[in-house]
């Protein structure tokens, strides 16, 4: 393995107009996990962000996750959605502030596990989660459709992928 | 040359010469017949942190997916570990103390032989200025197992292990369950500071 590949910047998106999703499509399986970092503002209180993976929008996803809203931490989840997975982990969708998501997906190469993707998300204005999410599938992922649930990612809103490389 | 073995019953594992500031130093994937542990070990001090990475799924068949717990330096007195967890179970949250509980750091959450298959828990670890050997150590984590079912949890975990000893090795064992199942994998990374 040659110097300096172990973690990879593979595409960044800034949006030049508002829009309800991105798309990474055509994603090399040369690395162990996948990295998926977004920073930005919505158009409307109460979306979320979802992470949906190959197109598939059959319901393989579930996600767990635990939440602090300045009074009180909670923990919520769902079942057989059809979505994708909640990467912002919040009550409520967004608030007001500036949101951030990171978003892990764990060996998302292989062929013989379903997939796990560990998310952290925050709004400076109103909440901070955590999530677990699992696709059921046992596919390599391919491609990572981040989808706003309600609204748009407004311009300037920047999306990163990267790919780190496990010796 | 290699700087890094690798101990583990039936693992397959890659030796790498580190030459960045983010190397990946050792992975370790586990094979058709499990294994017992995983063991990083002669881990250089030339990082200023480390992290892993994995995912992971035990032989425990009883219901609740499984937790590890992973050994510095071969200490496993419980008296130089402690734990805070957050954890998030789809119903509620909650916070736990274990002082001086478990032989190790405790890492959590892993699928199990219960859990359908093809379901493994994950977990980033990050380990903040190991190679110090003025300070005490400390353990970041956040890990999750999703089942489809109520039976998941998300968490967030802090481990000191209270010595000022570089660590040096690492061995990693399921917690409740007695093997770690086939395509566990850890992969161990270093951070280098400026």
């Amino acid at each position: 393995m040659a110097a300096g590949n172990t973690y990879v910047a593979l595409a960044t998106t800034t949006l030049g107009t508002a829009a309800s999703s991105v798309t990474f499509s055509s994603i090399s399986g040369s690395y162990t996990d996948l990295l998926l970092v977004t920073q930005g503002n919505m158009s409307a209180s109460g979306a979320s962000i979802y992470l949906e993976i190959n197109g598939d929008t059959a319901s393989n996803y579930s996600f767990t996750y635990i939440y602090g809203s300045g009074s009180a931490a909670a923990s919520s989840r769902a079942s057989n959605n059809s979505t994708g997975i909640d990467a912002l982990g919040f009550s409520s969708g967004f608030s007001t502030g500036q949101l951030m998501t990171i978003n892990h997906f764990m060996n998302y190469s292989n062929a013989t596990t379903y997939k796990t993707v560990l998310c952290r998300g925050s709004d400076t204005g109103s909440e901070v989660g955590a999530t677990v999410g699992l696709w059921r599938s046992t596919s390599a992922i391919t491609s990572i459709k981040v989808k706003n649930t309600g609204s748009n990612f407004t311009v300037g809103h920047t999306f990163s992928l990267y790919g780190i490389l496990a010796a | 040359m290699p700087v890094l073995g690798i101990i583990a019953s039936q693992i397959s594992g890659h030796l790498f010469a580190p030459s960045g500031a983010y190397d990946s130093i050792a992975t370790t994937t586990v094979g058709s017949g499990g294994a017992s542990s995983i063991t990083f070990s002669s881990i250089p001090s030339t990082y200023t942190h480390l992290q892993i990475r994995a995912i992971g799924r035990t032989n425990r068949v009883a219901v609740g997916g499984d937790y590890a717990i992973a050994v510095i330096n071969s200490d496993s007195n419980a008296a130089n570990y402690s734990l805070h967890q957050l954890l998030g179970n789809g119903s509620a949250a909650s916070s736990n103390a274990y002082p001086a509980t478990f032989a190790g750091v405790f890492l959590s959450r892993w699928g199990a032989a219960s859990d359908a298959a093809s379901m493994f828990g994950t977990s980033i670890i990050d380990i903040l200025d190991y190679a110090n050997t003025s300070k005490y150590k400390s353990f970041r984590a956040l890990g999750g197992l999703d089942t489809n079912s109520a039976n998941s949890q998300v968490n967030f975990e802090s481990n000191l292990w209270m010595s000022t000893s570089a660590i040096t090795s690492i061995t990693i064992s399921p917690g409740a369950g007695t093997s770690w199942s086939q395509y566990t994998q850890f992969a161990l990374y270093g951070i280098k500071g400026a």
